[in-house]
């Protein structure tokens, strides 16, 4: 690693003024990629703010009818809370499909969303809910914040408060995980609900397969729309040459898997339903 | 003795040193620590607790899992100072006097070892176990559970069973008020 200084603020705005002070600064929150990052020195921040102590970044509540749940909320705390598990099951599974147990005591919706790894869970789900993630500054809509490979909208002294999900309609999320690493090789997030008139509307996230990070896949959403089966699905193809192609798997691996995800996802609910 | 593979000697003129206080096996710790200290360069190197292991690089193995106040952590994915007013669990803390602990206990007569080396990460994952999902493991839950903790030798079938057995030992002995 690279030398840098550590901080620990105990409030909010403190973290944010650290982050402003120097000019190389990181929020840290559970350290599951970013320590990795360092250890590699594909990283070298001057200053880790570390946001453990910052008390207001770790509740789960039900507000307005959307369940908040704040960037440090680890994926343990998110896969167990009954508030989650009640009001949005779809996302306390996916929480707990995360890495493996010793990570979930860790990691952090927040720590996820602004590292934005092509093959993480929780950006699926912000994508096919619809989630508002809200920072120090403003409120940034789901389909606006993830801009590519490991890019979001963050500005470097930027940190993601909490997450806002709406509430209504019905999820499911399918992930097939790497046997090593647990990350996704794909992972399908459906969600299916009424839109702001009332009309039927489906959306669909496909996490681990895109070249260009978590996307939005928009046939499979208009086939959804008009017959909300698998079957629906089958005629449906990705682009293999858009997917992502390593050692793990060829794009057109990836584009079939991510097809299969998406017919879990759909069976899942259709059975539930 | 093994050292760890972590250690990195390099760029020492910038580096930032703090002091920490925490609570490792029952016992304080106060030292001061190059920032960039993992907790398993901690506990090994400068606390000589060799038990917890170093397998892999990439956070992947849990051979280094110990709890951060009761949780299981990977000890290779935690900087010393996140852990300071902490407190720390390893495998050397684990046993009473001369009694092994009951998850220890299980492992030991379910041979759930052969090398050893994943074994001080598994029984430290089996105890976390417990604390979520208590004491009635069954066989799928332990399997699922163990997803982030690799054994190069004994093919999991003795450290399931060692880990169900100790489950249900854990309610029964005195060593776990002891010691969690
Ligand atoms: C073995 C292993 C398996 C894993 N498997 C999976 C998996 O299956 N699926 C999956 O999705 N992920 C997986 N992960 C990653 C895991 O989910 C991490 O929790 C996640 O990537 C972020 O880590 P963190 O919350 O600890 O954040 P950190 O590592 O502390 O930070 C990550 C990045 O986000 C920034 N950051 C952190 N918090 C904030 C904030 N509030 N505001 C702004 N910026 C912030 C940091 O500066 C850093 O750049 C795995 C990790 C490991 C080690
Ligand atoms: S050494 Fe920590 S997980 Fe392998
Ligand atoms: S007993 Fe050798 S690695 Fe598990």
């Amino acid at each position: 690693m690279f030398a840098f200084a550590y901080h620990r603020p105990r409030s909010l705005a403190d973290a944010v003024g650290l982050l402003g002070a120097h000019e190389e600064a990181k929020p840290l929150a559970g350290g599951q990629t970013l320590i990795a990052t360092l250890k590699q020195r594909l990283a070298a921040p001057g200053d880790l703010v570390d946001l453990a102590a910052v008390p207001e970044l770790r509740a789960i509540a039900l507000e307005d009818g959307r369940l908040v749940v704040g960037a440090m909320a680890r994926h343990a705390d998110v896969a167990a809370s009954p508030l989650v598990r009640a009001s949005l099951p779809a996302l306390a599974a996916l929480a707990g499909l995360i890495g493996d147990p010793a990570v979930r005591n860790r990691g952090t919706l927040g720590g996820s969303l602004a590292n934005n790894d092509p093959s993480a869970d929780y950006p699926a789900a912000c994508l096919a809910l619809a989630a508002t993630i809200v920072t120090n500054r403003r409120e940034i809509a789901a389909a606006d914040f993830f801009t590519g490979l490991f890019e979001t909208v963050l500005e470097p002294d930027e940190i993601v408060v909490r997450v806002m999900f709406p509430l209504g309609g019905e999820g499911a999320y399918a992930k097939f995980p790497n046997p090593a690493s647990r990350y996704a090789m794909a992972g399908v997030f459906v969600w299916r609900g009424a839109g702001g008139s009332g009309e039927e509307l489906v959306r669909v996230a496909v996490t681990g397969a895109g070249q260009g990070g978590v996307f939005r896949w928009a046939e499979a959403e208009a086939a959804l729309a008009a017959d909300f089966s698998a079957a629906a699905l089958e005629p449906l193809g990705l682009p293999a040459e858009d997917m992502i192609e390593d050692i793990h798997g060829s794009g057109a691996y990836r584009a079939h898997l991510a097809g299969v995800m998406a017919r879990r996802a759909v069976t899942r609910m259709a059975g539930a339903g | 003795m093994q050292d760890s593979s972590f250690r990195d000697s390099s760029l020492q003129e910038d580096s930032v040193s703090k002091a920490i206080a925490l609570t490792v096996n029952g016992s304080p710790v106060s030292t001061t620590v190059d920032v960039r200290t993992l907790l398993v360069q901690l506990l090994r190197d400068q606390l000589a607790l060799t038990g917890t292991h170093v397998g892999c690089d990439t956070s992947q193995c849990g051979a280094c899992t110990v709890h951060v106040d009761g949780e299981a952590v990977k000890a290779c994915a935690v900087l010393a100072v996140q852990a300071d007013g902490g407190e720390v669990l390893t495998i050397e803390g684990l046993a009473r006097g001369g009694a092994l602990h009951p998850m220890q206990d299980a492992f030991r007569e379910h041979h759930g070892l052969q090398c050893g080396f994943c074994t001080p990460g598994m029984i430290l994952a089996g105890m976390d176990m417990v604390r979520r999902h208590g004491h009635e493991l069954d066989e799928r839950t332990v399997r699922t559970e163990l997803e982030g903790n690799i054994c190069r030798c004994t093919g999991y079938h003795n450290i399931v069973r060692a880990i169900i057995a100790g489950a249900r030992a854990m309610a029964a002995g005195p060593a776990v008020a002891a010691a969690e």
